[in-house]
C-alpha cells in the first residue's frame, strides 16, 4: 500500500451569513485518504457537502476545522486547510488541478487559449502550449472547427470538455472533479471515462464526484458516503 | 531564496493633526476614517502584505476606503506617516522610506511603474505620446535619438496605439487609448513592479475588456508583479490571484481570490460580492 498524496481528517465548514446572522453548515466530520492512481469518489445526497470537501481542498472555502494534507512533489505534508496563500498559489499552478461543473471563462478567448492557460501559466511556450491543448480537445473529440472559436456558443456538453482539458493539460499530482460528465452524452462519456482510466494509471490521484452511480462503481477505487451536516439549532425566528 | 519583490508592514497614511484617539476611535467598526475628535483623515492605517515576483494583487474598496493612499504611497506621490516598505531588487533589498528624495525618484523612475485613473496624472499632455515615453526613456539609460524613438514607437505598438499616432498629443486621444499610452510609458523602463489604479474605471466596456486583456498579456510576456487598486469585483476576478479588502482605511481581509469572492469573510466583504451585478 502506497502512502496517500491527500489526507483529509475531520474537515468541516460552516459559512458564518452576517447580514442574517445565520450559521450554514456545508459539510462536517469528512474524513477520508486519496492515494496516487486511485479514484476516491464521493457519493450522497445534495447538500451533503461533496462540492463542499473539493472547494476546501482547491481553498476556494476557508475550512472552518479538520486538517488537509497534501504530501508535495517534494515529499513535504503540506496543510491545504492553513497553508500561506502564496503556496496554496504556487500548489494549484503545478500540483493540484480542480475541473468544476461549469466552464468559467472569458468570452473573447478561444477554446484552445482557453485550455493552454494553465500551460501558458507555467511558462510553456505559446506554440508548444497550443499544440498540446489541440492534442486533449482532439482526444476528447472536441470538433476541429471549434477550437479558434470561443466556447460562448459551445453546446453544453463541449463547454464540459472543453473544461475538463483545461483541467488535464497541467496533468497535476492530485485532480479534484465535480461532476466532470454531468451533461455529456454515452459516447462522450464513454471517451472521458476512458481518459480518467489512462490518468490513473500514469499515476494521478483523484478526488471525484459522479452524477451516476455506475461511474461511481466503474471509476472509483474508495468511496466515501457523506451525510448532510446536522443544522446549527437556533432560537425560533419569529413570524411577525 | 525569496520570491518576494515587496514586504510592506504597518504601513500608515494619516491627514491632519492627529490626536492620540484617531486609530482607536476610526475605521469600519465606527464607520468612518475620519477621527472625531480632531478632524484627522486616517487614509490607511496598518497596512501588511508581501507580493511576489509575477504576482497580480488587487486591493479592492470603495471611496475612502485607502486603497489609492496605499498605493500612492508606494510610488512615493505621498509620504507615509507610519510604517516599512522592503523592495527587492537585483538580490540587494532597499527600505523604501529611508532612501533620499533622489534615491525615491530613481526608483520610481526606472523600477516602478504607475498608471492612474486619470490620464492627466500619469502624462504630460503639452508634448506628443511618444514625448511622454521618451521622457521616461531618458531618465533611464537610453540617450541617442533615434534608439529612443524606435524604443518608444514599438512601445506604442505593444499596447495598440499606431505607430502613426506617436507624434501627436495625448489630448487629441480617446480615453482608452491614453490608458493605453500611460501603460506604454509605464512600461518603458521594463519595471519589474507596477502599479494600476482604477485604470479602466470609466471606460466603456470593450475598451475595459481590451485594455485588461492587454494588461494581463504584459503580465505573462514580462512576468511583471503588480498592485491592481479598484472598486470592481470584475476587474479583480480577471486580474488578481490576491485580494486585499479595505474599509474605512483598514484591511479588513484578504485571501486567494476566488475565496474573497465565494467565501468572503467579513460583513462588508459579504454585501460587496452580494451586490455584484
Amino acid at each position: 500500500m502506497n502512502t496517500a498524496l491527500l489526507d483529509i481528517q475531520n474537515y468541516a465548514k460552516t459559512f458564518h451569513l452576517h447580514e442574517r446572522d445565520k450559521f450554514i453548515p456545508s459539510a462536517s466530520h469528512v474524513n477520508l485518504s486519496v492515494y496516487p492512481g486511485k479514484l476516491t469518489a464521493l457519493i450522497g445526497p445534495t447538500g451533503a457537502g461533496k462540492s463542499s470537501v473539493l472547494k476546501g481542498v482547491y481553498r476556494t472555502y476557508l475550512p472552518s476545522a479538520g486538517h488537509i494534507l497534501f504530501r508535495t512533489a517534494a515529499g513535504e505534508i503540506v496543510d491545504l486547510a492553513q497553508a500561506d496563500e502564496h503556496r496554496i498559489l504556487e500548489l494549484r499552478k503545478t500540483e493540484i488541478g480542480f475541473v468544476t461543473q461549469f466552464l468559467h471563462c472569458l468570452p473573447r478567448k478561444s477554446a484552445l487559449d482557453v485550455v493552454a492557460e494553465p500551460l501558458f501559466a507555467r511558462g510553456v511556450p505559446t506554440e508548444e502550449a497550443r499544440g498540446r491543448a489541440a492534442d486533449l480537445l482532439a482526444q476528447l473529440a472536441v470538433p476541429a472547427h471549434l477550437w479558434n472559436v470561443p466556447p460562448a456558443t459551445f453546446s453544453g456538453g463541449e463547454k464540459q470538455r472543453v473544461n475538463l482539458a483545461r483541467g488535464l493539460i497541467a496533468q497535476p499530482r492530485l485532480l479534484l472533479l465535480d461532476e466532470p460528465t454531468a451533461s455529456l452524452d454515452p459516447a462522450t462519456t464513454e471517451r472521458v471515462v476512458a481518459h480518467i482510466e489512462t490518468l490513473k494509471d500514469t499515476g494521478i490521484a483523484m478526488l471525484a464526484i459522479f452524477h451516476h452511480p455506475d461511474l461511481v462503481k466503474r471509476l472509483a477505487d474508495d468511496v466515501i458516503e457523506l451525510s448532510p451536516p446536522v443544522a446549527i439549532v437556533e432560537p425560533e425566528e419569529e413570524i411577525a | 531564496m525569496s520570491n518576494k519583490i515587496l514586504s510592506v508592514r504597518g504601513l500608515s497614511r494619516i491627514h491632519g493633526v492627529q490626536c492620540p484617539l484617531c486609530i482607536s476611535s476610526t475605521g469600519p467598526e465606527h464607520d468612518t476614517n475620519m477621527c472625531p475628535h480632531c478632524g484627522s483623515v486616517v487614509a490607511a492605517h496598518d497596512v501588511n502584505f508581501d507580493l511576489y515576483r509575477g504576482e497580480i494583487l488587487g486591493i479592492i474598496g470603495e471611496s475612502g476606503s485607502g486603497k489609492s493612499s496605499t498605493v500612492k504611497t508606494l510610488y512615493f506621490d505621498e509620504a507615509p506617516t507610519a510604517g516599512s516598505a522592503t523592495f527587492y531588487d537585483g538580490g540587494m533589498q532597499h527600505d523604501m522610506f529611508a532612501l533620499n528624495a533622489a534615491q525615491q525618484r530613481s526608483m520610481r523612475n526606472k523600477r516602478f511603474g504607475m498608471v492612474y485613473q486619470n490620464p492627466h496624472l500619469g502624462l504630460n499632455f503639452q508634448i506628443s505620446a511618444g514625448g511622454n515615453i521618451a521622457e521616461r526613456l531618458l531618465m533611464s539609460d537610453l540617450k541617442h535619438y533615434g534608439e529612443i524613438r524606435t524604443r518608444a514607437g514599438d512601445l506604442l505598438v505593444r499596447t495598440e496605439v499606431a505607430r502613426a499616432r506617436m507624434d501627436q498629443n495625448p489630448k487629441t486621444f480617446s480615453g482608452g487609448m491614453q490608458q493605453r499610452v500611460q501603460i506604454a510609458k509605464a512600461l518603458a523602463t521594463q519595471p519589474p513592479l507596477l502599479f494600476l489604479d482604477e485604470v479602466t474605471t470609466g471606460l466603456d466596456l470593450s475598451v475595459q475588456a481590451a485594455i485588461l486583456d492587454l494588461i494581463l498579456e504584459i503580465q505573462h510576456e514580462l512576468g511583471t508583479a503588480m498592485i491592481v487598486v479598484t472598486h470592481d469585483l470584475g476587474v479583480i476576478r480577471l486580474l488578481a490571484g490576491r485580494t486585499l479588502v479595505m474599509k474605512h482605511g483598514r484591511v479588513i481581509e484578504s485571501g486567494l481570490t476566488d475565496q474573497i469572492l465565494e467565501d468572503p469573510q467579513h460583513a462588508y466583504t459579504q454585501r460587496l460580492v452580494a451586490s455584484a451585478l
